[in-house]
């Protein structure tokens, strides 16, 4: 780590950039020195989604370890289907004024920087020019996408989401949009949602704390081997029917899903906006299973574990009219496989997650299933996951870091065909950063974020929340993508 | 360069941070007490023990701001932020008075007393159950709870209940119960039928003022402090202190308590014991039944 730091440093201004990593530290210290201040701020102020803050007068910390994280509080009020389960949630509670919806963005200033990069030698390209590998850097004010959350019940045992959710320039989707018939039978084993939503990880994408171009994802969650037609993410919300149950306290859940093969896609597509249009879907359907256990760990809190499955196809060709796709077919079957856990000491808590990740050798290929797998071709499979740390000073104040690693163990070529390194798409990534809550109202709150990111990947490109980068010229050369993001992320 | 983010990514936050903070403190000093956040409890050190467990107020001062502030308010008074939203208003702790106890009235509840009012919850209340919270944390906040009210460095907890055990449910059982309930004219604040409709039901407050409301038997299957029958023999024995409901510990004996319980369970939408006897006798016998109320009351006069 020291090493990264120390190459990653531009050593002809050493002489200033120790007075600055002085001084932010020792900025840091005064902040890390001033906790007791910083515990004396209105903590009566701590409140969450104020959708739900409004209807049930519970502060958000109640339900968040830091919003939008859950808590096991939080969890159960969600496997619960929104309610506490007392007379207080029945719509006939509510105050006429209360309508059950949030906003939430991020104004923010950030800087995105990618290492070997092909760009012209000459800017505008034209004779002469040639690609070279450079840094591209870029920085700004800049706002995130919008969520416009709505969420509770629309009856007793009868809860929804409604998540119209928008990129920057505000193209919309449905992010999350399901219905769920709660305790069936006055039953928790028995919840049946349908919809699309987010797959029940234990560790949610969703919810987590990280919000830059390179942290505000998790490169396992979406990694594919390079070369794959896969497009599976299983961060990625997904469409179908899930029968899901939990007992008391949620410390034992289950869930099983039943899902159309198309990544969440609407409109019988793999994608959730018009544009770019999505490849049809193919009247398939995937799986996913989750069984997860929590144990008490006494003073430190309790400790979580799941086991998860997802076991899917994807087409590999499509029925088509003079070129025009129609309906997928050729399925080929992939499965991620894997566990995670939640882990409390007290103030801090630790998070692992493992995958493992196999796709046959057609998806790995991209080659239809309907002709015959090129020479020396293997069903790649890689290995990954991460560790991601988080130290509550108080419920207002959460620092946070993470570090991640997917390794392909088996390329779709071995390299003696392919002629591409045998670490060829491996990713390695590291994220900081904090949240600090300082003002935070039941009808609304203000989280100041800071982070800082860095993935390196090899010969591809990076994995990034922004959707930039291109390949290295070079397909052993690592890609160093970075991300600082420092901006005000509020929600009411 | 990275090490150049790093450092102006931390520089420019933890300025902002300071300012901010520094900023947010002045504009709202008038809101926090003098001690961080909490107030000062009146005991400094305060322990609970519960099931084996030893609760330890420290680690509950956690918990509490993390859970409980928004309700029951920084200084425990039950005027958190969202108090003025809810109804029945949060309890005071400061008053040292609670609702669900197994002590007689008057006297301070038991640690267990706290633990299950925490793992419970109130079902006619915005107060949940807190299971999700490990038991060592619900110990904690149990002996955190206790700091608020000088009570607890005085007094003791008062000597929990003995309920004996549960006499027959039968007709003849649920009959006497029924008259237990016209004679000391429960049905003034829960109505005839149980349904919290009663004459008074309108006019009674808690021990603060605000208005508060008979239970409605009809509402379900839980009570305010829990759902057995020996849940619902500790309630009215030893009374709601804070609130109107009494304890009719000197005016009931034992048999009475039980019968009782066993009318109260016919006026719950349940499928009990209780119920089927009398749906069975009150289709046999309707017509001589006389109705709860002041009319009856004025006939037995």
């Amino acid at each position: 780590m020291y090493k990264w730091f120390a190459n990653g440093a531009d050593r002809t201004r050493k002489s200033w950039v120790r007075p600055l990593v002085t001084c932010a530290l020792l900025m840091l210290a005064i902040v890390i020195g001033d906790f007791r201040t910083a515990s004396a701020l209105p903590t009566g102020k701590v409140m969450a989604i104020p959708a739900f803050a409004r209807k049930y007068g519970l502060p958000c910390s109640a339900c968040h370890t830091a919003w939008p994280e859950l808590n096991n509080f939080g969890m159960v009020f969600r496997d619960n289907g929104y309610q506490l389960m007392n007379d207080r949630d029945s719509l006939i509670w509510q105050n006429p004024s209360y309508f059950p919806i949030s906003f939430r963005i991020t104004p923010n200033w950030h800087r995105e920087s990618t290492s070997d990069q092909p760009v012209d030698s000459i800017p505008g390209g034209g004779t002469g020019s040639t690609l070279i590998s450079r840094n591209v850097t870029q920085a700004g004010f800049d706002l995130s996408g919008m969520d416009l959350w709505s969420a509770g019940t629309i009856y007793k045992n009868i809860s929804f989401i409604l998540l119209p959710s928008s990129d920057p320039t505000a193209v919309w989707h449905f992010e999350s949009a399901w219905i769920r018939f709660d305790n069936l039978w006055g039953n928790s084993w028995l919840n049946l949602k349908f919809g699309r939503f987010e797959l029940d990880n234990l560790i949610s994408e969703k919810r987590f704390l990280f919000l830059s171009g390179n942290g505000g994802l998790y490169q396992v969650y979406h990694f594919n081997v390079p070369g794959s037609s896969n497009n599976f993410g299983i961060g990625d919300n997904q469409i179908g029917v899930e029968l899901a149950g939990h007992d008391s306290n949620s410390y034992t859940r289950y869930s099983v899903a039943l899902l159309s093969s198309n990544e969440g896609g609407v409109n019988l597509t793999n994608s959730v906006t018009p544009l770019p249009p999505g490849n049809p879907a193919s009247r398939s359907f995937d799986g996913y299973m989750a069984f997860t256990k929590a144990f008490n760990a006494g003073s430190w809190g309790y400790e979580e574990f799941q086991a998860y499955a997802y076991v899917g196809q994807r087409p590999t060709y499509y029925q088509t009219s003079q070129g025009v796709q129609l309906v997928g077919l050729g399925n080929e079957p992939f499965y991620r496989v894997g566990f995670a856990g939640q882990l409390h000491f007290k103030n801090l808590e630790l998070l692992p997650f493992f995958m493992h990740g196999h796709d046959s050798a057609y998806l790995g290929t991209s080659t239809a299933d309907n002709g015959s797998l090129p020479l020396g071709a293997h069903a790649p499979s890689f290995n990954g996951g991460f560790i991601e740390g988080q130290y509550f000073v108080n419920p207002q104040l959460v620092f946070f870091g993470r570090y991640e690693k997917v390794d392909v163990g088996q390329q779709a070529f071995s390299s003696s065909v392919s002629g591409l390194p045998g670490d060829y798409g491996n990713v390695t990534a590291y994220s900081v950063g904090y949240r600090w809550y300082p003002i935070m109202f039941s009808r609304g709150g203000v989280a100041w974020h800071n982070e800082y990111s860095i993935s390196k990947s090899i010969g591809i490109v990076p994995e990034s929340g922004d959707g930039t980068g291109l390949p290295p010229l070079l397909p052993t050369n690592g890609v160093w993508s970075s991300s600082v993001f420092i901006g005000f992320d509020f929600d009411f | 360069m990275t090490l150049k983010n790093f450092a102006v990514t931390f520089v420019l936050g933890s300025m902002a941070l300071v300012t901010v903070g520094a900023t947010s403190m002045r504009a709202q000093s008038h809101v926090n007490s003098p001690d961080p956040a909490l107030g000062a409890p009146s005991v400094a050190s305060e322990e609970s023990h519960v099931n084996g467990l030893t609760g330890h107020a420290g680690e509950g001062k956690v918990l509490y701001r993390r859970y409980c502030i928004g309700c029951h308010g920084p200084d425990g008074n039950g005027e958190g932020m969202n108090a003025q939203w809810i109804d029945p208003k949060p309890r005071d702790f400061t008053e040292g008075t609670f609702k669900c106890r197994s002590t007689p009235t008057g006297t301070l509840p038991t640690d267990d007393d706290l633990y299950n009012a925490i793992t419970r919850g109130f079902v006619t209340t915005n107060m949940p159950a807190w299971r999700p919270l490990t038991p060592q944390q619900r110990a904690d906040l149990v002996a955190f709870v206790k700091t608020w009210s000088p009570r607890w460095a005085k007094e003791k907890s008062g000597t929990p209940l003995a309920i004996p055990p549960e006499t027959p449910i039968t007709i003849d059982s649920i009959l006497r119960g029924r008259q237990t309930f016209q004679r000391l004219e429960c049905w003034k604040c829960h109505g005839p039928q149980g349904h919290g409709d009663g004459p008074s039901a309108s006019t009674l407050t808690d021990d603060k003022g605000n208005p508060i409301r008979p239970y409605d038997f009809s509402s379900g299957s839980r009570f305010m402090c829990g759902s057995t029958n020996q849940d619902l023999y500790r309630i009215f024995m030893t009374g709601l202190d804070g609130s109107p409901m009494p304890s009719f510990a000197d005016v009931v004996k034992p048999d009475e308590a039980w019968d009782l319980v066993h009318f109260l369970r016919t006026l719950q939408p349940l499928k009990t014991q209780e119920a089927s006897l009398w749906q069975t006798y009150k289709a046999a016998h309707g017509a001589d039944i006389k109705p709860i109320g002041p009319d009856a009351a004025a006939g037995a006069q």
